[in-house]
């Protein structure tokens, strides 16, 4: 169960500190919990977990590919290993480990990859994935996940205890706003209506939930009523929620800080096509590459902002 | 024990795993018989002596670990899995069959006994490093062998899990190298040359044991003293010959995957048979 925060405000946690915060907790009473990085420490936010826990802590130094086998047998051996690096080298740089050794080897494997899309800034162009999800997706059976705030990421992280196989977490790794009141849970493999609506659905995931809902208010000064929903499982898609929407609504607006190929409006379009086909418009970035900048500078760049959504929204219902 | 006794024994087991794995390749025609054929020696010394499993109890979390990185290596070791028990020798004639439990690169989740799936070279040293640490936190007194060939050495991934191996010291880590001098397209030293691999390892940190792959005291002897090594990971590097033992195979550079004709594979099996004949006399002696 979940609920909505009646005002967006900057949640008083940082992504990072959500996750490592969740997996330090785990780790006290769950000895299979390691954590695994590479060379990024200080940038993921676990180096308090490193210092609590140095001997389920396992520094693979700036080798990736080495660090997802490692995490493999790791599980091999009953171990829950979470690794970590910036987005595109925890997704396309290490896509075959992950695709061989973790998910085709059928072994229980979660990763982070941080820093997505133009949160990367100043890192740039080398360091901007914008295309991690659309890489992992043609992987059967994995799973991908963007959790928008500290609250859904940290549960997220729990639940990643007890399920198998391989998890890919899209982690923001700083500020966010906190969209989500403390204690909700979340169920993977569901997306959440955040906002009632009934002339088109906004679907959007991480950054953009937060835009997508003041999509929604712009939208509703000027009389539309648009639903929000937090996609936070790119994969599995929650096919059944997608078909339901786009029966009442009759149009989809998807929001990604993401190249819209193979990304969630490419997942959000293959799921309306085999059930409900309705006009699609797609946010994100268009088959772009990424560049430096501040997040600020960046989100207006590919056009990853509220005022974008909400034009779409408008095109998308012309479209009906 | 009598060590000359115990060598004959292995000379036998090893000469049966061989007559076996060609059996194996004889039902579909082809195969990686090249790199199936250089590690029978070793893969004799493992599943007769120094590897610790349960063929009733694949999964036992207790025992050591074997990881085929070059997993086109696989017949052989589906061999001796059959000749040790863990599934009926029949299941042999599963081998690249659709839907059956022996696919050409190693499965460990189609394969009773295989420990890790592998096939996309250089990755099994990664995962051998995850298997020896997670044995080595949990306390278990096991160790991890992991098959690397040294065309699969171009792999960069493998320096990766080299450096790792020793950062942290397992000591419960044993790769065994097949150095057979040869990769798909040629000889090594022509496709991408390794140099001298006992030195590189050894400044990677290992402690590095050669010998020549096909001699059973040798390859006895250079296992006995990894294992006995506790300071680090360490390296069995063992020459070898491509295709060892199987006469079509044997002394030929395009010798990675072969499509053989009956003939061809029944004058190797009659050859390999004589052999294994000559070594159970030996025994008898």
């Amino acid at each position: 169960m979940f609920k909505v925060n009646a005002e967006l405000k900057p949640s008083e946690t940082l992504m990072r500190e959500a996750y490592c915060g969740a997996l330090m907790e785990m780790a006290k009473t769950d000895k299979r919990i390691v954590a695994l990085d590479a060379d990024l420490v200080s940038s993921s936010g676990m180096k308090p977990f490193f210092q609590a826990f140095p001997d389920r802590a396992i520094q693979c130094g700036i080798a990736e590919a080495n660090m997802i086998g490692v995490a493999a047998g790791l599980s091999l051996t009953g171990k829950v290993p979470f690794c970590h690096s910036f987005g595109p080298f925890a997704s396309r740089r290490v896509c075959d480990q992950i695709f061989i050794s973790a998910a085709y080897a059928k072994l229980n494997v979660r990763i982070v990859g941080s820093d997505p899309g133009v949160t990367a800034a100043y890192n740039g162009g080398t360091h901007m994935p914008f295309e991690d999800m659309a890489v992992l997706r043609g992987i059967p059976e994995i799973t991908l996940l963007e959790p928008c705030d500290p609250v859904c990421m940290a549960d997220l992280t729990r639940q990643l205890a007890d399920v198998y196989g391989v998890y890919y977490i899209r982690m923001a790794r700083k500020n966010a706003v906190a969209v989500y009141e403390e204690g909700s849970t979340f169920q993977i493999g569901k997306g959440n209506v955040l906002r009632a609506g009934m002339d088109v659905t906004l679907i959007a995931s991480g950054i953009l939930v937060a835009e997508a809902l003041k999509a929604a208010e712009l939208l509703a000064a000027e009389g539309v009523s648009a639903r929000v929903v937090d996609m936070f499982t790119w994969k599995p898609m929650d096919t059944e929620l997608v078909a339901k929407c786009a029966e009442e609504t009759g149009a989809i607006v998807t929001a990604e800080n993401h190249n819209v190929y193979g990304g969630l409006g490419s997942a959000v379009a293959e799921a309306a096509a085999k059930t409900v086909p309705v006009p699609i418009e797609m946010v994100g970035t268009d088959d772009r590459f990424g560049q430096v900048g501040t997040e600020a500078f960046l989100r207006v760049e590919y056009r990853l902002t509220a005022e974008h959504i909400a034009e779409a929204a408008k095109k998308a219902i012309e479209r009906k | 024990m009598n060590k000359t006794i115990r060598y004959k024994e292995l000379r036998v087991f090893a000469e049966e795993i061989r007559v076996k794995t060609l059996q194996t390749f004889a039902h579909i025609g082809f195969g990686h018989i090249g790199g199936a054929m250089s590690i029978v020696e070793a893969v004799a010394l493992l599943y007769g002596e120094f590897l610790r499993c349960d063929p009733k109890n694949p999964n036992w979390p207790e025992r050591d670990k074997l990881v085929i990185s070059k997993g086109h290596a696989g017949p052989t070791v589906y061999a001796t899995l059959a000749m040790k028990g863990f599934f009926p020798e029949a299941m042999l004639r599963e081998l690249n069959q659709g839907g059956g439990r022996l696919p050409s690169h190693t499965d460990r989740n189609k394969t009773p006994g295989i420990d890790m799936t592998t096939g996309s070279l250089g990755q099994g040293l990664s995962a051998g490093c995850g298997i020896a640490l997670g044995d080595r936190m949990d306390g278990r007194d096991a160790n991890t062998f992991v098959f690397l060939g040294d065309g699969e050495l171009d792999e960069g991934q493998n320096w990766e899990a080299f450096l790792f191996a020793n950062q942290q010291k397992l000591s419960n880590l044993i790769a065994i190298v097949d150095v057979n001098g040869q990769q798909l397209d040629g000889y090594t030293k022509d496709v991408m040359d390794l140099g001298d691999v006992e030195q590189k390892l050894a400044a990677f940190g290992w402690h590095v044991e050669s010998c020549d792959g096909h001699d059973i005291p040798a390859l006895y002897k250079a296992f006995s003293n990894a294992l006995a090594w506790t300071e680090g990971p360490s390296a069995v590097v063992m020459h070898t010959k491509k295709g060892h033992g199987c006469s079509f195979a044997e002394g030929i550079l395009s010798n990675h995957h072969i499509n053989f004709k009956p003939e061809q594979m029944e004058e190797a099996l009659e050859k390999a048979n004589r052999v294994l004949d000559e070594a159970r006399n030996a025994l008898r002696k």
